[in-house]
């Protein structure tokens, strides 16, 4: 039984990271662009989701909606301002000033919102789900969490598969400048891929923060780093591999700390990131990409 | 005299010399602030880890500029050093009295060490391309981090004693712990001067320039411009990729050491992602490949948050806007435009002299 | 060309900056009296480096505003005078001392060292070289003030902290299967986790489990809380702060484990956690020394102004630097120094005062100081009851 507690928890755990390793694949794979600044907008999200139901009292879902509208223009005006001048630039260039945008929104953070722990009150409320007479036990925010997963993740296959706009991304991702001879409008499209993405980081810091009620200016960090390792895991790039390999990441994690040593546990997991990708170069569902002469 | 400028006149001679003489004048310029005493001691304490940042900023460069890949992990050959030089030391503390000489031998076993260090992640991941590479060196920097966060290692008359996880040795009477799990180190003897850290500097841009510019430099070059082409005429590629990763760990492991001996306490904690991100800005800030740009961005992002503390909370604001700002202005189309007026005067200049000349 | 054209650049931004440092250590002193309070000319300047920025910012922040207060209420009074400064070492070695050596080009006269342990470990070594004499809040680790005669502590020293709470437990029979979740990567947690456990034997308490986490992995505990709940643990001991503590109360509620809970002095302020389901810390017990619901005049008046400065109730960090700045007064004035001394003169005065002196603050009365720089106060045993501190 315990086998079965410790991986529910992995999968509750590995569902958070699924979500945010959605947005971060999304944007990589049409913008080509490690968006560290990611985490943060998380982050933001949360605070945002936060203000709205503590100070003004509003239900949990309008909160919701609030975060996403504020990241999702947060998303675009950073895409905007700091990396759309750098179009041609190489890519470690973008990467360095997503950096800094990532110090920059923690700041930013730490000045408006101070620099004291919040507690987040989950937006997703009622007692968990007991299942085998009370021995195992679900929290509703992780049946929610893995739900919304698999929703977004259905959503933005048949987004990116079937709709014009969908089939423009891949254009963009696939090459810029042919893309743009065939009238598609480069800058508009990696725009909205930043909403899209953004918008995905404000529901997944409502969750992350709803999973994990604490709040400070530092929170999306480490699980944007996480989950980074998870869209890699699963091969970067691709959207069913994020969900792959954010749950995967989530259940190595505890069951390494539950059967090896907690101690060790994030050696352990990253060893592990390691071991597959040395198997399989390009993730999990990655796209093999060959080289050419 | 002729013979210099001719140097100076090819485009990797004029870096060399332009690397050196940005060190040697900023040391002979420090050196006599130092002397007349007009040098506070907030720079005064920022000399030393300015220069295991530079060389920490050149080593990387040898991996990220000439050599093309992707590395997140770097603090961790750092980490490797810096423990491994204060096990060094403390353990010779009796022996060798002379703290120089304590110095060097830090110095050398750090980078011993960090360059195993190297070999050992290097052979994994130089199998791996582009991001997924990025990823785990990044994962490897973590491990590293990790083990040796639950590392135990202490001395006593017996000799050395290592454990992990927990302590599992006793020490003798007069035994003493050097490095404490998670508590790291404490209390150890400050043996770091500038001026090592300046000789440290021209050992790094010695031996690196001169790779960049040897034979094997220009094959590692080569495997960056093109693999499959570097491959098609001989070039082992996996040879030379390991040669510039080992080469850079192990630079990396002096630096680590030389900031570890600057400080009384240090924790593997310290060298973490953030530091790896940190060394890599500078890096990329200074331009990839060019050797002097590392060492100049390494001191101004040193220098720049200390200067901000005038402005207090919004200190590190301030900082993010100018990282983004410099890095806009690196690549912006003010700059190209700059650049071409100036090319522009250069090439009339350059006619009108072949006009006097004919 | 293009190379030289953005070195040209970048010399310009270095000599750039350069300048700037010239014209910053004039600016500085404006900024030292801005957030230190009324700099009339004949003040001592105490400086202190805490992390104002970065994930420890709470802890910064607090002891900042506590010191200020204080600095404020002495400098009113208008015997010694006081100036403070604090510089920013977002808990990091390095930037410790960089803010060190910046408080010491202000003229730093007497420290309030740094408030997390590391940094101050950093930063004792070269105020016990410069001859400066340091009174630190927070930074508990015993290598902060071993073998440095001028660092003395406010606060409890972690070892004592492991003991004490040890020595509590067994005493008052308050669990018999001792589960312990502690931060690996953190000295603090470490240092009392090792007594504790080393206590604990002595006095025969059983230690079931023995889990930990890192800053990495501080978000789900559902590991450690089942391995302790599996091996029947009926008290639960968490020698961290409570950020990571507020989420394994929440973590334990929804998985429907309830044993005793008990923390150290970083644990309090977790009533202050904006938005915190109180109900969940409910006979939380903890050690500590300082209790903001006590109802002697002393921390009513300290309480009151906090909350009216920063809308937030101060925590024992808080109070543990208001304490520091009013022994430093008394200290003062009892050894009838003036601001015009040399740091080193004031430094050999200080140490005989606070090895002699006795002092009542917020944080305990008749408090002491021995040679080696630990305090001795008594730790107030808590338990939350209502969502307040009740004394046990």
């Amino acid at each position: 039984m315990s086998l079965l507690t410790h991986l529910i928890n992995g999968i509750s755990l590995g569902s958070i990271y699924a979500i945010i390793a959605l947005g971060y694949t999304m944007v990589y794979g049409i913008a080509k662009m490690l968006n560290f600044a990611h985490g943060d907008v998380i982050m933001v999200g949360g605070y945002m989701c936060f203000c709205a139901t503590t100070y003004l009292g509003w239900p949990p879902i309008a909160g919701v909606l609030l975060a996403v509208v504020v990241c999702t223009a947060l998303g675009v005006v950073i895409e905007r301002l700091a990396y759309k001048p750098l179009r041609m630039a190489p890519a470690l260039a973008v990467l360095i000033t997503a950096i800094g945008v990532s110090y920059f929104l923690q700041n930013a953070a730490l000045l408006i919102w101070g620099s004291s722990t919040k507690s987040f009150s989950s937006v997703v409320t009622g007692d968990p789900i007991q299942l085998f007479g009370g021995q195992l036990t679900i929290t509703r925010v992780t049946i929610v969490t893995i739900v919304a997963c698999v929703v977004i993740m259905v959503a933005l296959t048949l987004f990116t598969g079937k709709t014009k706009m969908g089939t423009a991304m891949r254009a963009v991702s696939e090459d810029k400048g042919a893309a743009q001879l065939m009238g598609i409008n480069v800058n508009t499209t990696i725009s909205l891929t930043f909403a899209i993405g953004s918008g995905l980081a404000a529901i997944a810091g409502v969750l992350l923060c709803s999973a994990y009620p604490t709040l400070l200016p530092t929170t999306g960090s480490m699980p944007g780093i996480k989950a980074f390792t998870a869209a890699v895991f699963g091969g970067i790039g691709s959207i069913p591999g994020a969900l792959l390999g954010g749950i995967l990441l989530g259940v190595i994690e505890i069951f390494a700390k539950a059967y090896i040593s907690t101690q060790l546990s994030d050696a352990i997991v990253f060893a592990v990131l390691i071991i597959v990708l040395l198997v399989k170069p390009d993730g999990l569902l990655g796209k093999r990409v060959s080289e050419k002469v | 005299m002729n013979k210099l400028k001719k140097y100076a006149s090819t485009r990797s001679g004029r870096d060399t010399l332009l690397s050196f003489g940005i060190v040697i004048v900023a040391f002979i310029v420090v050196q006599t602030l130092v002397l007349t005493g007009s040098l506070s001691s907030s720079m005064k304490g920022l000399l030393v880890p300015i220069c295991s940042y530079i060389i920490m900023a050149v080593s990387l460069n040898l991996t990220v500029g000439i050599l093309g890949e992707l590395s997140l992990g770097h603090a961790g050959f750092m980490s490797v050093g810096a423990f491994a030089g204060i096990v060094v030391t403390t353990s010779l503390a009796d022996t060798v009295p002379s703290g120089t000489v304590r110095l060097i031998l830090a110095i050398i076993v750090g980078a011993i060490c960090a360059a195993i260090a190297g070999v050992i992640v290097g052979v994994p991941v130089l199998r791996l391309k582009g991001d997924y590479l990025a990823i785990v060196t990044l994962a490897f920097g973590e491990i590293i981090k990790n083990i040796i966060n639950v590392l135990y290692v202490g001395k006593d008359a017996s000799g050395l004693h290592f454990s992990i996880l927990e302590q599992k040795f006793e020490l003798a009477e007069g035994g003493k712990m050097i490095i404490n799990g998670p508590m790291g180190v404490s209390g150890v003897s400050k043996l770091s001067s500038f001026t090592a850290g300046f000789v440290l500097i021209l050992i790094t841009l010695f031996i690196i320039l001169n790779l960049i510019n040897s034979r094997a430099g220009r094959a590692i070059m080569s495997v960056r411009d093109n693999k499959i082409a570097a491959d098609s005429i001989g070039i082992s590629t996996t040879h030379y990729k390991l040669m510039a990763f080992v080469i850079s760990a192990a630079f990396a492991g002096m630096a680590g050491a030389l900031y570890a001996m600057n400080y009384s306490t240090i924790t593997a904690a310290k060298f973490d992602f953030n530091t790896s991100i940190l060394i890599l800005v500078f890096v990329v800030l200074g331009g990839l490949g060019n050797i002097w740009g590392s060492i100049i961005a390494a001191t101004l992002l040193t220098l720049l948050p200390e200067l901000l503390r005038a402005v207090n909370t919004y200190r590190m604001l301030i900082y993010a806007i100018l990282l983004i700002a410099m890095m806009l202005f690196n690549n912006s189309s003010l700059k190209q435009r700059l650049l071409e007026k100036r090319g522009m005067k250069q090439m009339r200049k350059l006619e009108q002299q072949e006009k006097g000349g004919a | 060309m293009k190379k030289s054209l953005s070195m040209l650049l970048a010399g310009m931004m270095l000599v750039g900056t350069l300048a700037g440092c010239g014209g910053n250590t004039a600016s500085t002193d404006n900024a030292g009296s801005e957030d230190g309070s009324t700099a009339s000319g004949a003040a001592f300047k105490i400086g202190g480096t805490s992390p104002l920025t970065g994930d420890a910012a709470i802890y910064g922040n607090a002891v900042k505003r506590g010191a200020e207060i204080a600095a404020e209420e002495i400098n009113a009074k208008g015997g010694v005078q006081i100036e403070l400064k604090f510089e920013d070492d977002e808990n990091n070695t390095e930037k410790a001392v960089n803010a060190y050596n910046t408080l010491k080009d202000w003229g730093m006269q007497l420290s309030l060292g740094s408030v997390t342990s590391k940094p101050c470990e950093a930063i004792s070594t070269d105020l016990n070289a410069d001859r400066i004499f340091a009174l630190t809040p927070s930074a508990s680790s015993v290598a902060t003030t071993e073998g440095k005669d001028n660092v003395f502590q406010m606060c409890f020293a972690d070892p004592n902290q492991g003991t004490a709470s040890a020595e509590y437990i067994a005493d008052q029979k308050l669990g018999t299967k001792i589960a312990i979740i502690w931060k690996n990567d953190d000295v603090y947690s470490t240092g009392i986790h090792d007594k504790f456990v080393a206590e604990a034997e002595v006095k025969g308490l059983e230690i079931v489990s023995d889990t930990t986490f890192t800053d990495a992995s501080a978000t789900d505990f559902s590991v450690q809380l089942n391995d302790a709940k599996d091996k029947g643990a009926d008290l639960v001991f968490l020698p961290m702060y409570y950020t990571p503590a507020s989420l394994i109360l929440t973590q334990a509620n929804a998985m429907g484990y309830a044993p005793k809970f008990f923390g150290v002095d970083g644990m309090d302020g977790i009533l202050t956690v904006e938005n915190f389901d109180k109900s969940l810390a409910e006979g939380v017990m903890l050690l500590t020394p300082f209790n903001a619901d006590a109802t002697d005049d002393k921390t009513v008046a300290f309480v009151t102004k906090y909350k009216e400065l920063y809308g937030e109730v101060p925590n024992q960090f808080a109070a543990d630097a208001y304490d520091c700045v009013y022994a430093y007064a008394q200290a003062l004035e009892a050894a009838e120094v003036t601001p015009d001394m040399s740091a080193e003169e004031l430094c050999t005065a200080m140490i005989e005062q606070f090895t002699s002196m006795t002092f009542n603050g917020l944080t305990g009365e008749n408090m002491t100081w021995d040679t080696t720089g630990a305090v001795s106060k008594s730790p107030k045993g808590m338990v939350i009851e209502n969502g307040a501190y009740v004394g046990m």
